[in-house]
């Protein structure tokens, strides 16, 4: 059987999954759990206790209010990739250890992997996708990421310029150290940190001539 | 392991609005609630499918739990208080800043936003064959793999033992226990009031619990005394990388000196036993001392007498000697 036949074999549209999702986002419907990630017996009809939490919520993302079902047990990072198609935000180890998965929340930065998605209700989350404004001009930190070639495999990336973007809002005129003191809680296994550090630097000078 | 855990398995989330909310969700599930504060922990046993409990009781909502105030001439703080803020509030930095100091090194900056003062200090041990999910004895099995011929134990205890010999790898612990700071414990049929240096436990007293704290208890605040406010301070924490690391090590003292003698201290050592350590006989050989690199010396060779090291953790008498010398040699 040859490549494209194996393409094919996959469905009358030949979807990829991540088309899927986004697809289904389009739609503008509240989305649910779709059921290629969430398997398992009793997971979709698990019933609600008494007192739980309200499953349909609104959450405040990039600006934006998404009507979202949320599982009581569902992480933010799998509301803002499977539910949301917000897929810049990278789940590597979710567990807290490599810092792919921060976001903001109210301008701060947490690992979404390992918060729950009802724990942010009401509050203002930003993922990468919302770091640019409105009119596609990049943020400081991401043309400073640009300009030095920050990454090489850049799967760490869109954690890193979170973190690199709450601290240079907040620290004006930061140094080196203090920038890698702030992506500490970062890891880059390609061990690019200096090309890092220096996007850092870059994107306090960026974010000084901004002011 | 290299298996893939992505989702947390079923459970319930209740998000009470006040204590009494709260514990009546723990008085009805008992055994099977699991009390959330931070969360950076949980959720790491939830996936690894080790704890699986039958509801959550997320304590984030609970605004009375929350947040820094005086009282009288200390401070209450409240569990859920963030370690960021912890660190960077202005009345611990300026009185009480060996606490502000142990939170700031407390794992990344993401952590600590969302990481609590409470749950720092209830937290679980990290020996890892307990972490791995094996039935030892803290996990209600009847072996420790710890301390098996061939195990691997350079973390591990070297004092205090009782059949585990796990440590308690909290940061902030053993600044409270040299603040004397008191912890607040309440449950449906009232309040206990614990010094901190009471408030953990080790396996002699339960094997499954590293605070006094029961299920169906609730850490309701920390009160730090105004007695060491503005007190020569001295925290440092040793661990093999600098960033996201837990303890090896971690001394933290404060001490009260005039004259170049020295009047009043307390040292605390944590990462040496299950619970952190108050070290009551080398407090004794510094009090009325010079605050010298002599007494420091001494103060440490008392601290490391009876310590019993396992196969691989014998490199922690030095270090936590060293580190005692090192608290005391600050003063002068």
């Amino acid at each position: 059987m040859t490549e494209v036949e194996i393409i094919r074999d996959r469905g009358p549209r030949n979807y990829s999954r991540r088309k899927f999702i986004k697809g289904v986002i389009a739609a503008g419907a509240t989305v649910s759990a779709s059921s290629y990630l969430f398997r398992g017996p009793g997971v979709l009809t698990a019933g609600q206790a008494r007192g739980g939490v309200e499953r349909l919520m609104t959450l405040t993302v990039n600006g934006q209010q998404r009507r979202v079902d949320v599982l009581p047990y569902e992480t933010l990072a799998m509301t803002l990739r499977y539910k949301l198609g917000l897929t810049g935000t990278k789940l590597g180890c979710d567990r807290a250890e490599c810092g792919a998965c921060t976001v903001h929340i109210d301008g701060v930065p947490h690992y979404s992997c390992s918060m729950l998605t009802h724990q942010v209700r009401g509050r203002e989350i930003r993922s990468i996708e919302g770091l640019e404004s409105p009119d596609g001009e990049l943020h400081p930190v991401q043309q400073a990421v640009m300009d030095e070639g920050g990454f090489q495999c850049a799967f760490c990336a869109p954690g890193f310029i979170m973190s690199m973007a709450a601290f240079v809002e907040e620290n004006p005129g930061a140094n080196r150290a203090q920038c890698a003191q702030a992506l500490s809680g970062n890891l880059c296994r390609c061990g690019d940190y200096n090309k890092i550090l220096d996007s850092a630097e870059r994107a306090v000078e960026l974010m000084g001539q901004r002011a | 392991m290299a298996v893939i855990r992505d989702m947390i398995p079923p459970c319930e989330l209740f998000q009470p609005a006040s204590i009494g909310d709260a514990l009546n969700l723990l008085d009805q599930y008992g055994d099977d609630s699991w009390v959330l504060a931070g969360g950076l922990d949980s959720f790491d046993w939830f996936k690894d499918r080790i704890k699986r409990p039958e509801a959550i009781v997320d304590l984030g909502g609970i605004e009375e739990l929350t947040g820094i105030r005086a009282d009288g001439d200390g401070l209450v703080i409240g569990p859920m208080t963030s370690l960021t803020e912890v660190a960077t509030h202005p009345d611990i930095v300026g009185r009480f800043g060996l606490l502000a100091q142990a939170a700031a090194e407390v794992a990344t900056p993401q952590i600590r936003n969302q990481g609590t003062l409470g749950g720092n200090l209830a937290q679980d041990t990290r020996c890892w064959y307990y972490r791995g999910g094996w039935p030892c004895y803290r996990a209600g099995g009847n072996i420790c793999y710890a301390s098996a011929p061939k195990a691997m134990n350079a973390e591990h205890c070297v004092f205090g033992a009782s059949r585990c010999v796990a440590v308690n790898p909290s940061d902030t612990a053993p600044a409270t226990i040299a603040l004397d700071a008191q912890m607040v414990v309440t449950n449906s049929s009232g309040e206990t009031v614990y010094d901190a240096e009471d408030f953990f436990i080790g396996p002699g007293i339960d094997i499954e619990r590293m605070t006094v704290m029961e299920p169906g208890d609730l850490l309701t605040s920390i009160r730090i005394p105004g007695t060491w406010a503005g007190a020569d301070f001295y925290f440092e924490k040793i661990r093999d990388r600098q960033s996201w690391d837990f303890s090896l090590v971690t001394v933290a003292s404060a001490i009260r000196a005039s004259g170049g003698t020295i009047q009043d201290a307390r040292i605390s050592v944590n990462g040496v036993a299950p619970y952190p350590m108050r070290l009551d006989e080398a407090e004794r050989a510094v009090i009325g001392q010079a605050a010298s690199d002599d007494t420091g010396i001494a103060a440490g060779d008392i601290a490391i007498r009876r310590a019993q090291p396992l196969r691989h953790n014998a490199y922690k008498l030095p270090l936590m000697k060293n580190l005692v010398r090192r608290a005391v040699r600050a003063e002068v």
